[in-house]
């Protein structure tokens, strides 16, 4: 189904399960324990022998040797590969830098060996009997400041230069000029990378927690030199992604070797450190915001420059994006500058540019309303724009941010209280508020339906639900347009053998995984009318029976003879992107306390008011909120790789070091969507909502902590080193 | 995780014997930390003594008017505890701001004292650490040192104790019994169990060889309000940047120890005669000798800050 022109109705506008508060269907599953995910399935395949993976101890050099004969010589131990045994393994286009093979280091716990033994902690004790010899190369800078300097000219992006942006700020009358630092974060998610890898008659069977089944399938075809067809991934649950399971990584390249060289099935699970400093993590940003307006707060001219870490080949965090879409203004210039650092691969982390940009944009319209004396709502209200300020022909598809903040005003009871006004005994209270922008893309997505006899109908697609929520609404499209119940629908998700699906990434896989079941159904349906002889669009579908008029069938009664199956992909046409604009918008709203001696932080209370069209599930749109809203207090407060400049890595990498809020960091937190549909989307006219959820939120929380304190920090994360000395003596 | 031995003891006088007689040998009681380290090779026992069997899981009073806390009695019991609620109430509050309910149900009472750095370096074995590879060198005093010592440091470590229970304890003057393997007793008070770094960072107590701790022993209560105040980069469930444990009493005296600043938890008793003077006054002497880096010299300030706060409380 080609998707070429805007919605008009059809049958998903009946909302009788689509739109309704489902629970998830694998709830069940997940709270009992009875969801395997990778590294648990035991029942896959016989023989599984455990593989520990080796990271380098240096960030930048050559192996010049690897002594393995007292690893090879321990309990248990089945095998042992090496970097040095191959070759670099041909790479896939989507990862940057290697995952296995030859002696070069370009980062530190790169893999550089799997020990394969009977048992986990045979493998674990015998990696670390491998000893190792480096040639270091000391040389390297790490500090992104620094690198700052020395970018060159083929890494700096102009995305924007319309009017005069010098002219227009050297003459506005109240004038903004701030650089904003955000640091590199890393997805911690809970079920770290793991992978079992099986080999039979060439032909290699991969289990393992991907957000993106056919670009592992891909991947791992390119990097054994296979046949695509000759490689098989499923991860049917995933604990957690956040953009760190988009790619290919060592865990399943590692399992792969290791099973080649043992001939037996090897399951491989990145320790949590090498989760940090093997896998991808969000770049560390450098951005630069200069905004002009007139006296009366309409933005005459705005200007955003980030820089951010990658290495070579990569795009590092381009944290201005939505600079371009969110706010009018007649002057603009927007500039991306890639510093090339040899950490680890920075790539996708859940909002890849705007839940940085906006740390950064948000506070700095929090700076320019309270330089104007301003209520930042209504600063943001007087700089709306229905169109794309850089392209005035290109117009939003639907665009409600206006009302988001009115809204949210309303409910949170905004009265845009005076820096440092409010107390209470020994804590400063502060209110601050933010708006969120982030893009509604969408990507092709295959299905297939096959109603049985009995009167089920399986749906197979390799989307993942990596927690959203996808086995939930994609059942719920299936019995919408089926008629059928939510217990008659089998879901069963990725698995390579399934349909492409668009995955799950850049908040476009529920909006697109959707959309390619419904072109699957309609197919569905158009077959039962041929059968019928009668016109599709009349059909009714519903209570298990397909009406038409007078005459009403049951729907099983189509598979009697065997099951009906039914299968289509969705595709966008240009129109999406050339004629609109299609994005998500939300305003945040934050009351905090900052204790006046200490500094310690406890937030109150968050609200989240969202547009984002159709709302397919709340219940599940709602969970995907608040948990941005948490990883967004996250990034406000606390999570921070800390880059050791002089050895090049990531320091604090466990759980320990790397802080996510727990429960008590979490207040009491509202969602509001807007009830709406955006027919330019998809036939079901929603969008996604995964990251929007997280985008704008640190910066609410930001100004906030400046509402209450009177201190502005403008380095994430705010953790109390950075203000202590500047809060009023005690 | 290299392989060892293990054995079970059931008195502790058969836990220093077993001790005495291998030198490669570790107690383990909760291994709430130990087991971590040992995956790591860290810490590498060749032989592992079981000790929680040892009947060393009562909190006693003594002859004085104090408790005797048995070296196995698990944090939550101990935090839990009726007479230290009602006559040491900084102890049960400085337990309750230490790891989560899960860890304080296994750790005990010695293990805590005994409780590791969580400095970085000292976790990742690719480092120097002059802790963990004595005269590797320290990876965090030109690296990330945000966590670490301003005080009481030296040119080879700036690790810090992470603990919090030790550093109630050491403000109620707590003592730690132990027993070697020829049967002597000795006590060693709080001020003098743990030691600063200096060249031998890897000694991180008095202990010897063998000597096993039997128990803590609190001194009679000496009222006054007791306040435990931890601040951490999250609310819960994280190690001090700083903490205060206090004891205030009406006139204004009274004691204080901090956690977070130093290898060992941090008291100046002389600097405690400021005490009616007011917060300032007491970091002045206490913290006077601080080297800090400029990572953590904000601790100076959150110790003063913090104290300050205490003191405001301990008026209300």
């Amino acid at each position: 189904m080609k998707f070429d022109r805007p919605a008009t109705t059809n049958p998903s506008d009946r909302m009788a399960v689509l739109g309704q508060p489902h629970t998830r269907i694998d709830g069940k599953l997940k709270t009992t324990g009875t969801a395997a995910y990778a590294y648990e399935r035991h029942d896959a395949v016989e023989g599984q022998l455990y593989g520990y993976p080796l990271g380098a101890g240096i960030a930048r050099g050559h192996v010049l040797a690897m002594d393995t004969r007292e690893a090879e010589a321990a309990p248990g131990v089945v095998t042992v590969v090496t970097t040095l045994q191959m070759e670099k393994l041909p790479q896939d286009d989507r990862n940057i830098v290697r995952l296995f093979g030859g002696p070069e280091i370009v980062h530190y716990h790169q893999a550089i060996a799997v020990v394969v033994a009977e048992t986990f902690e045979q493998a674990r004790a015998a990696a670390n009997m491998i000893r190792v010899t480096y040639d270091e190369d000391t040389s390297e800078i790490y500090n992104l400041a620094e690198k700052r300097e020395m970018v060159e000219d083929q890494d700096i992006q102009t995305h924007t230069n319309v009017g005069d942006f010098h002219t227009a700020f050297g003459q506005a009358e109240v004038k903004l000029d701030a650089t904003y630092v955000t640091p590199p974060q890393t997805h911690v998610m809970m079920e770290p990378h793991a992978s079992i890898a099986h080999w039979t008659d060439g032909r290699l069977r991969v289990w393992t927690s991907s957000q993106m089944i056919d670009w592992h399938r891909q991947a791992l075809a390119t990097t054994f030199s296979l046949d695509p067809e000759a490689v098989h991934v499923e991860s049917p649950f995933i604990g957690g992604g956040f953009g760190g399971k988009l790619f290919l990584r060592a865990d399943a390249v590692l399992a792969a070797l290791g099973a080649k060289k043992a001939g037996r099935p090897v399951k491989v699970a990145l320790p949590r450190p090498m989760v940090i400093n093997n896998t991808t993590h969000r770049a560390e940003t450098i951005q630069h915001i200069r905004i002009g307006a007139t006296k009366e707060g309409k933005i005459t001219a705005i200007f955003h420059d980030c820089v951010s870490n990658t290495p070579p080949g990569g795009a590092g965090e381009d944290a201005t994006n939505q600079t371009r879409y969110f706010y009018a203004g007649e002057h603009r210039l927007i500039v991306n500058r890639l510093a090339q650092v040899r950490l680890p691969e920075s790539n996708s982390m859940r909002a890849p540019g705007e839940a940085a940009g906006l740390m950064a944009l948000e506070v700095a319209m929090d700076e320019m309303a309270e330089k104007l004396g301003m209520d930042p709502v209504e600063f943001r209200i007087a700089n709306d724009t229905q169109v794309v300020p850089e392209n005035p022909s290109q117009k939003f598809s639907q665009r409600r941010f206006v009302e988001c903040l009115r809204h949210g005003a309303e409910t949170f009871g905004w009265t845009n209280p005076k820096p440092m006004s409010q107390r209470d005994g020994d804590w400063l209270i502060g209110h601050g508020m933010s708006g969120a922008y982030r893009g509604a893309p969408a990507q092709p997505s295959g299905a297939r339906v096959r109603l049985q006899p009995n009167g089920r109908l399986i749906v197979e697609t390799d989307m993942t639900d990596i927690g959203t929520g996808s086995y939930t609404i994609l059942a719920q499209t299936a019995a919408e347009m089926t008629g059928l119940p939510m217990d008659r629908i089998e879901m069963r998700l990725g698995n390579s053998s399934f349909p492409v699906s668009s995955g799950s990434g850049g908040q476009f896989g529920a909006a697109s995984s959707t959309a390619g079941l419904y072109a699957a159904c309609v197919a569905l349906r158009a077959m039962i009318a041929e059968r019928m002889q009668a016109d599709p669009d009349t059909l009714d579908f519903r209570d298990g029976q397909v009406i038409d008029g007078a005459r009403s069938l049951p729907l099983s009664g189509f598979a009697s003879e065997g099951e009906m199956v039914a299968e289509d992909k969705i595709e966008f046409g240009d129109f999406r992107s050339k004629e609109y604009k299609l994005a998500t918008f939300a305003a945040h709203f934050v009351e905090t306390r900052v204790n006046a001696y200490t500094g310690e932080i406890r937030l109150q209370r968050m609200l989240s008011v969202c547009d984002a069209g159709r709302i397919l599930n709340p219940v599940t749109a709602r969970s995907q909120v608040i948990g941005g809203m948490t990883m967004g207090v996250g990034s406000a407060l606390m999570e921070k790789l800390d880059v050791d400049d002089k050895r090049g890595f990531f320091v604090n990498h466990d759980l320990a070091g790397y802080e996510v809020p727990v429960h008590l960091d979490i207040p009491q937190q509202e969602v509001i969507f807007l009830t709406g549909d955006d027919p330019v989307s998809t036939p079901l006219k929603a969008k996604g909502v995964g990251e929007l959820g997280i985008s704008g939120v640190a910066a609410a929380v930001a100004n906030a902590i400046h509402n209450a304190t009177g201190v502005r920090v403008r380095d994430f994360p705010i953790t109390l080193d950075k203000f202590i000395d500047r809060l009023p003596p005690v | 995780m290299k392989p060892f031995t293990y054995e079970r003891v059931s008195t502790a006088a058969a836990a220093a014997a077993a001790a005495a007689a291998n030198p490669g040998a570790k107690f383990i009681a909760g291994g709430t930390n130990l087991l971590d380290l040992m995956k790591l090779e860290i810490e590498a026992p060749t032989h592992l003594i079981d000790v929680n069997a040892t009947g060393l899981d009562k909190i006693e009073p003594t002859a004085e008017g104090g408790l005797r806390i048995g070296a196995m009695v698990r944090n939550t019991d101990l935090a839990a505890d009726v007479r230290v609620r009602r006559d040491y109430p900084v102890l049960s509050r400085a337990l309750l701001a230490g790891a989560s309910g899960q860890l304080r149900n296994k750790a005990t009472t010695s293990g805590n004292l005994l409780q590791r750095t969580r400095c970085p370096y000292f976790y990742d074995t690719n480092m120097p650490c002059n802790k963990r590879a004595p005269g590797s060198g320290c990876g965090a005093m030109d690296g990330i040192s945000r966590q670490l010592a301003v005080i009481g440091g030296s040119d080879a470590c700036i690790a810090t104790h992470p603990g919090d229970m030790p550093v109630a304890m050491r403000v109620l003057d707590a003592v730690v019994e132990t027993v070697d393997a020829a049967g002597k007793t000795r006590s060693i008070p709080m001020a003098d169990f743990h030691t600063l770094p200096g060249d031998t960072p890897e000694v991180e107590t008095v202990l010897k060889q063998g000597e096993f701790i039997t128990a803590v022993t609190l001194p009679a209560p000496v009222g006054g309000r007791q306040i435990y105040h931890k601040v951490r980069d999250r609310a819960s469930y994280a190690f001090a940047l700083v903490s205060v444990a206090a004891i205030v009493q009406p006139d204004g005296t009274g004691r204080v120890a901090f956690g977070g600043l130093a290898h060992k938890p941090w008291r100046v008793e002389e600097a405690e005669t400021e005490m009616p003077n007011g917060a300032r006054a007491v970091t002045a002497r206490a913290l006077a000798d601080a080297d800090p880096t400029g990572d953590n010299a904000y601790k100076l300030s959150l110790a003063e800050r913090t104290l300050a706060l205490v003191l405001a409380e301990a008026k209300e």
